[in-house]
């Protein structure tokens, strides 16, 4: 399973057809406590760069970007009853969303696992 | 042996008519408790004009510890003003709502710094600090930090020449609130709390160093604020802290305690669009004040109050637990009929809720609204102020 980043936060690993999408450990760090979590519509049509979901911390809501085109195949239903799983398993249960790409080629414009944590640390 | 807080003139400077307005620094400048706050892990942002400590372990952890135990809250940024001279009390009341003479030696009140056309400048504590033996009264006035230079402009230009107002820029300012705020001072200051209700103020001697100690805060519980000055700041934070009930709390709790507690916050909540009968402060005007008049936007004021407002600041409880934010539009039937000025999840509550303005017609108990949170209808309904009963000792 590979995993990408953007400098937006998220990551997306991708096992397959299919690819699992949520915010990083630092997002969620950033965030603080996350009291909500709205997930997009299973089946929806995302576009790379579409604002697909909000996280709701107790400071400020904050928009998720889908880091890729492509449907929605599922979200984490978790999330509704314990959105707090994003603070503390942010790239493990905390996921947001999963999704099938229209475009693989997409992914080469992301970031790699050690790319990112390089990024974070100028940050 | 008691006395109120003095009035120190080693570490205030009075105001220069001419550019008090002016002197606001440029950047953000850093609290005299900046490395304190860093080293216990605080994550600093500006507000304010300061660098400011927003979280330390989490803004719900630090919420709900102080709803159960006693936090410690840095509002350094926050102006303390000292207005001395004779006729004072009279000068005050040009300027606010309240019944400045009638407030005795050791009482706090809230009040408004008004506009001509009574918009609201600033809602600020006035305390009586005059000493028993002195010859003219004096008043240490907090205001807020991101208006203070503003205000200070303002007072300067309006207060008589005889009328001294000193900015009292060494001096930080604490708040310590909760249920165990009380016994925590007690060990720290001792004596001092036995002596003082809700909305009472005192002052003591601690380490060589005279602490003002005021029983108000804004978390809707018991707790104090401690003017203290700049020299003996850390050692009474790493006092307080030092006991197991105390532990520091950043901006963050204290927005959402504040909100729970329905308290509004200048700039949010209050404007100088705002006047003081929509924004439910109608308490602040004083039942004197009323029938005699003579403070900035009377008439408009008494008409509003004896007409009723066009709208009204109220509670809201959301359904679900998506939050709605400041600028949120409110809705009825469809229509916009008020604006969302402060919202966020309560900790205590575990729901979202907000306060904002609505229509006077839509603004009772249980009268069922919308909010547009990015287009998604929330339904919300009205509900009485405080969302968290208010826990002061009176």
């Amino acid at each position: 399973m590979t995993r990408y980043f953007t400098k937006d936060h998220e990551w997306i690993a991708i096992d397959g057809e299919t690819a699992t999408v949520g915010i990083t450990d630092y997002a969620q760090g950033q965030l603080g406590d996350i009291t909500f979590v709205e997930l997009p519509a299973a089946g929806a049509t995302l576009g790379k760069g579409d604002s697909v979901s909000v996280v709701d911390s107790v400071k400020a809501a904050s928009d998720v970007y889908s880091p890729v085109s492509g449907t929605v195949s599922g979200v984490n239903a978790a999330l509704s009853d314990s959105p707090e799983l994003v603070n503390t398993a942010a790239e493990t249960e905390g996921w947001l969303w999963q999704m099938t790409l229209s475009d693989a080629s997409e992914l080469d414009g992301l970031m790699d696992e050690p790319a990112y944590r390089t990024f974070v640390d100028t940050l | 042996m008691s006395d109120t807080y003095n009035k120190s003139d080693e570490d205030a400077a009075p105001i220069d008519p001419r550019d008090a307005a002016d002197a606001a620094p440029a950047g953000p400048e850093l609290l005299p408790l900046d490395a304190w706050h860093r080293a216990r892990g605080a994550r600093m942002v500006p507000f304010a004009g300061y660098e400011m400590p927003v979280q330390y372990d989490g803004i719900i952890a630090e919420h709900l510890w102080t709803r159960a135990h006693a936090g410690l809250f840095d509002v350094s940024h926050m102006g303390q003003l000292m207005v001395t001279g004779a006729g004072a009390a009279e000068a005050l009341e040009a300027l606010l709502p309240g019944d400045i003479s009638a407030l005795k030696p050791g009482r706090i009140r809230y009040s408004l710094l008004l506009a001509e056309d009574g918009g609201i400048l600033d809602d600020l504590m006035v305390t009586n600090v005059t000493p028993p033996d002195a010859t003219e009264p004096a008043y240490y006035v907090v205001v807020n930090g991101a208006t203070k230079w503003d205000d200070m402009g303002h007072m300067r230009e309006h207060l008589p020449d005889a009328i001294t107002l000193s900015y009292m820029d060494e001096r930080a300012l604490l708040a310590l609130q909760g249920p165990e705020a009380a016994q925590a001072l007690d060990k720290v200051i001792p004596g001092a709390t036995a002596e003082l209700k809700f909305m009472q103020g005192t002052s003591r001697e601690w380490r060589g160093a005279q602490v003002g100690i005021g029983r108000s805060g804004y978390t809707g519980e018991d707790g104090f604020e401690l003017s203290v000055p700049d020299s003996h700041v850390e050692q009474l934070a790493d006092a307080l802290c030092a006991l197991e009930e105390v532990k520091p709390i950043g901006l963050g709790a204290r927005d959402s305690l504040r909100l729970e507690a329905g308290l509004p916050l200048y700039g949010h909540d209050l404007s100088e669009a705002t006047d003081p009968v929509s924004a439910d402060l109608g308490f602040a005007i004083s039942k004197r004040r009323r029938a005699q008049g003579g403070f900035p936007g009377t008439d408009a004021i008494l008409a509003a109050l004896a007409a009723g407002p066009a709208r009204k600041r109220v509670g809201l409880a959301l359904d679900g637990r998506m939050a709605a934010r400041e600028g949120a539009s409110i809705l009825h039937d469809g229509h916009a009929i008020g604006i969302i000025t402060s919202g966020g999840f309560s900790p205590s509550l575990e729901r979202p809720i907000a306060m904002g303005f609505v229509d006077a017609a839509l603004a009772a108990p249980a009268t069922e609204l919308e909010i547009d949170v990015r287009g998604r209808m929330i339904r919300a309904s009205v509900v009485p102020l405080p969302f968290v009963p208010h826990r002061y000792f009176r």
